[in-house]
C-alpha cells in the first residue's frame, strides 16, 4: 500500500488541465489490439480491405473476397466488420453484405462460422477470420447449415448446387429467391 | 412533479436534524482516525485533520447510481466524505426499486388517484388498491437515477454535497475526471470499466527513473456484482495491476453456434436467440432492435414461443427472454451491500491510511454459505494500458521516418522490430499494412513527430510489429534545441 494523499499539508488541487490543447482522443484496449491486428494483416490476393471512416477509425471496415477457385470462383462478396471496444474479448460482428446462395450464409447475411461465435478466442485475430471466410467459399459445409435449402442441394446433388451457385451469382432466381449479380 | 419531490420530508427526520444525535455521529469514524494502531497504513498520521479533510478537501466520484451506486453513495456519505459527485446515464425503472433503495414509489392512504396504472398497483402488492383508497404514485420512476440519488443522500446525511451528472461517462471531458482524488465504480459493463481504467492510466506521469509521479495517480476502487457473486478491487495506476492487466479473468460470453439455433434448437435459450438474432432481421427488415422497447421484446418472446412449440421445447417465459437477450442476471441486494461496503472502506483507507489496504482483489460468493477471500494479482509488465513504456529521448525536429530509423537502430529493440507501425493514441501515424493504410499514412513519414503528436513534449507511442507478441509502448520525450546537428546524417 502506498500513501498518496498528504492531508496535513492540504490537498493540492489538480491544476494541470489548462495547457490549451485539445484533449487527445482516448483509445480503448480494443482499438489498441485492433491496431496491432490491422498493421499485421496478411491479405491474400483474393482479399481487399476498405476503411469507410478513414485511417484513424479501424473499428468498422469492409472486406471483399473474390474466390479464385471452387463453386464461387469469379464472384465478389463484401463483408462488413464491426469491432467492439472490448475486442478481442468479444468476437467481431461480421455480416455478408452481398446476397449469396450459400449453405452457411443466410439471405440476411448472417454467417455461420464457428470462430465468429462459439469458438472465438482472444488469441485469434482478424487474419484468422479472413482465412475462415475464404475457406467457407472454397469448401461450403452442408452439415452446418443456415440456408437449409442450399445445404440439402449441396449434400444430395453437388452438380445441381454448382448450377444454382452460378445462376445466383449471375443475377438469377434460385428456389424463388432473387440474387443480385456479383460476378 | 414538484409536490412529489417533497414527499420524503414526511419521513422521520429526527436522525439527521436532532442535535443530540449529531454529537455521536463521528464516534466510530473517529476511532479509526484519531488513534494509531498495529494495522494502520504507511505514513498514517492520526488526528482531527483527517476528518476535516474528508469533509472539505476530498472529492470522490461515484460512477453508477444503480444497485451498487445507491449503496456506495450512502456508505461514502456516512463515512465522512463531504463532496461526492455521481454519474449515471439511466433513468429509474420500476424493476430497480427492490434494491436501489434511494428510489421509491410512495404508498399512502388517501384519495384515490384515477391515473394510477394497474402496473403500479400490482407493484404496491395491494390488489385491492383502489377499494381501500391507497394512493400509490410512481414517484421516482422515469427520473434520472443520479439526480434522485444525489437529492436523497443529501436529505438524509447532513453536511454532504452530492452533485449529480445525468450523462454517459464518455460525454465528460477527460479533464472532468482530473478534479477527483478517488474514483469509485459501481458499474455493470466491461466497456465502461475499461474506459475509465484507460482514462486514469493515461493521467499517470513518470519520473526520469521510470517511477510514477505520485501526484498524478488517481486511485480507482471497482465493485461489481452478478447475482450472488461479487468482487471489489483497488487499482492504483502505475503501481498495482490495472483493469486491463487481468481482463482475461472475465469469462467469455456464452454464445451458441448460429447453425444450432437455425437447425437443432434444444433449449429455451436457443429459441429466444433464434428469434433475436435471425428472425428479427428476416421479418422486420431495416428495423433496429431495441432491447428496452417492450413491443420489440414482446415480439421476440412471441416468436420464441412459436419456435418452442415447433420443436417441443417448453419453459420459454417473458422474463427468460429478457434475461437471454439483455444478458440479465438477477441482482441481489445483499451482494450489492457487501461489495459496496468493501469499496467504501477501501476508499476511506486510501484517503486516510487509517488501515492497510486489501491485497488486492476481493471475491465474494454467497450462493452456498458465504465464501470470501482476497487474491493478489500481478501487474502485466507489458500491459498496453498501464505499462510506463520504454523511455526514448529524441530531438524536437525529428521526422517520423527518422524516428522509425532510430527505433530500428536502438539496441534495446534489437531483433524485436522489422517493419514497425507507429500510432499515437487513436491516430495511426504510419501503418506498414494493409496497402491502403500504408498509402494513406505514407505522407506522415516526412512530417515532424512533435507536430504529429500535437505538440505534446512527452507521451507514449504504440509500436506494432510482426515480431512483437504485443504492443510496444515507447515513451518519447523531446529534447530542446531544434538547431542541433542531426547525428544520423552527420555520421554518414
Amino acid at each position: 500500500m502506498i500513501k498518496l494523499f498528504s492531508v496535513k499539508q492540504k490537498q493540492r488541487e489538480a491544476a494541470e488541465n489548462a495547457n490549451g490543447r485539445p484533449p487527445v482522443k482516448k483509445q480503448s484496449a480494443g482499438e489498441l489490439r485492433l491496431q496491432k491486428d490491422i498493421s499485421e494483416l496478411n491479405l491474400a490476393k483474393t482479399t481487399t480491405i476498405f476503411f469507410p471512416n478513414g485511417k484513424d477509425n479501424l473499428l468498422n471496415f469492409e472486406i471483399t473476397i473474390r474466390p479464385d477457385e471452387g463453386y464461387y470462383q469469379g464472384g465478389t462478396f463484401v463483408f462488413s466488420f464491426q469491432i467492439s471496444q472490448v475486442y478481442p474479448h468479444e468476437a467481431p460482428k461480421v455480416k455478408c453484405k452481398t446476397k449469396v446462395y450459400h449453405p452457411n450464409i443466410d439471405l440476411e447475411g448472417n454467417v455461420c462460422l464457428n470462430i465468429l461465435r462459439e469458438d472465438w478466442k482472444p488469441v485469434l485475430s482478424i487474419n484468422s477470420i479472413l482465412y475462415g471466410l475464404t475457406y467457407l467459399f472454397l469448401d461450403p459445409n452442408p452439415d452446418d447449415p443456415l440456408n437449409h435449402e442450399a445445404a440439402e442441394v449441396l449434400r444430395d446433388n453437388p452438380r445441381q448446387f454448382d448450377i444454382n451457385v452460378k445462376r445466383s451469382m449471375s443475377g438469377g432466381y434460385v428456389a424463388g429467391n432473387h440474387f443480385p449479380r456479383c460476378i | 412533479m414538484a409536490d412529489q419531490q417533497q414527499q420524503p420530508s414526511s419521513l422521520p427526520s429526527s436522525r439527521t436534524d436532532d442535535g443530540s444525535g449529531m454529537e455521536n455521529r463521528w464516534r466510530d469514524i473517529d476511532r479509526l482516525l484519531l488513534r494509531s494502531g498495529n494495522l494502520v497504513g504507511p505514513g498514517f498520521e492520526p488526528g482531527p485533520e483527517l476528518r476535516e479533510a474528508l469533509e472539505n478537501d476530498f472529492r470522490v466520484l461515484v460512477i453508477g447510481a444503480g444497485g451498487l451506486g445507491c449503496e456506495l453513495l450512502k456508505d461514502l456519505a456516512l463515512s465522512g466524505f463531504g463532496h461526492i459527485d455521481v454519474i449515471d446515464m439511466d433513468t429509474i425503472d420500476v424493476s430497480n426499486l427492490n434494491r436501489q433503495f434511494l428510489f421509491r414509489i410512495v404508498v399512502s392512504f388517501g384519495s384515490i388517484r384515477s391515473s394510477l396504472s394497474s402496473k403500479a398497483r400490482a407493484i404496491c402488492g395491494w390488489k385491492s388498491c383502489t377499494a381501500v383508497g391507497v394512493d400509490c404514485r410512481m414517484q421516482d420512476v422515469g427520473k434520472p437515477k443520479s439526480e434522485v440519488a444525489a437529492a436523497r443522500v443529501m436529505q438524509r446525511v447532513k453536511g454532504v454535497t452530492v452533485i449529480p451528472h445525468f450523462c454517459k461517462i464518455e460525454d465528460k471531458d477527460i479533464a472532468f475526471y482530473k478534479d477527483f482524488q478517488i474514483i469509485v465504480l459501481g458499474l455493470d459493463s466491461l466497456e465502461a470499466r475499461s474506459y475509465i481504467n484507460s482514462v486514469i492510466c493515461g493521467f499517470v506521469e513518470y519520473e526520469e527513473d521510470g517511477s510514477p509521479d505520485l501526484s498524478t495517480i488517481k486511485p480507482l476502487v471497482d465493485g461489481g456484482t452478478e447475482g450472488f457473486k461479487g468482487h471489489a478491487r483497488v487499482i492504483i495506476p502505475g503501481i498495482t495491476p490495472c483493469f486491463h492487466c487481468s481482463l482475461w479473468l472475465f469469462p467469455p460470453q456464452i454464445t451458441f453456434p448460429l447453425c444450432t439455433l437455425a437447425e437443432t434448437p434444444r433449449s429455451p435459450a436457443h429459441c429466444i436467440e433464434y428469434a433475436h438474432l435471425i428472425q428479427w432481421g428476416q421479418d422486420r427488415i431495416g428495423e433496429y432492435f431495441d432491447a428496452d422497447n417492450p413491443e420489440h421484446m414482446k415480439w421476440i418472446y412471441d416468436q420464441a414461443l412459436k419456435r418452442g412449440e415447433q420443436f417441443n421445447i417448453s419453459g420459454i417465459t417473458y422474463s427468460l427472454t429478457q434475461g437471454v437477450v439483455k444478458n440479465i442476471v438477477p441482482a441481489i441486494a445483499s451482494t450489492n451491500a457487501v461489495v459496496a461496503a468493501t469499496c467504501a472502506l477501501e476508499t476511506l483507507k486510501i484517503a486516510t491510511m487509517c488501515s492497510t489496504g486489501m491485497d488486492i482483489y476481493m471475491q465474494y460468493t454467497g450462493t452456498e454459505g458465504i465464501y470470501l477471500r482476497t487474491v493478489p494479482h500481478d501487474k502485466d509488465r507489458n500491459c498496453i494500458i498501464c505499462s510506463p513504456g520504454v523511455p526514448l529521448e529524441v530531438d524536437k525536429s525529428i521526422t517520423l521516418q527518422k524516428f522509425i530509423d532510430t527505433l530500428l537502430k536502438d539496441s534495446r529493440f534489437k531483433l524485436k522490430l522489422s517493419k514497425p507501425s507507429v500510432s499515437y493514441h487513436g491516430n495511426n501515424l504510419y501503418m506498414q499494412a494493409p496497402a491502403v493504410l500504408e498509402e494513406m499514412t505514407r505522407p506522415n513519414l516526412q512530417e515532424q513527430l512533435l507536430r504529429l503528436m500535437g505538440g505534446e513534449t512527452s507521451d507514449v507511442l504504440n509500436i506494432n510489429d510482426r515480431r512483437l507478441t504485443g504492443v510496444l509502448r515507447v515513451r518519447v520525450t523531446f529534447r530542446e534545441g531544434a538547431d542541433t546537428i542531426d547525428m544520423d546524417t552527420a555520421g554518414t
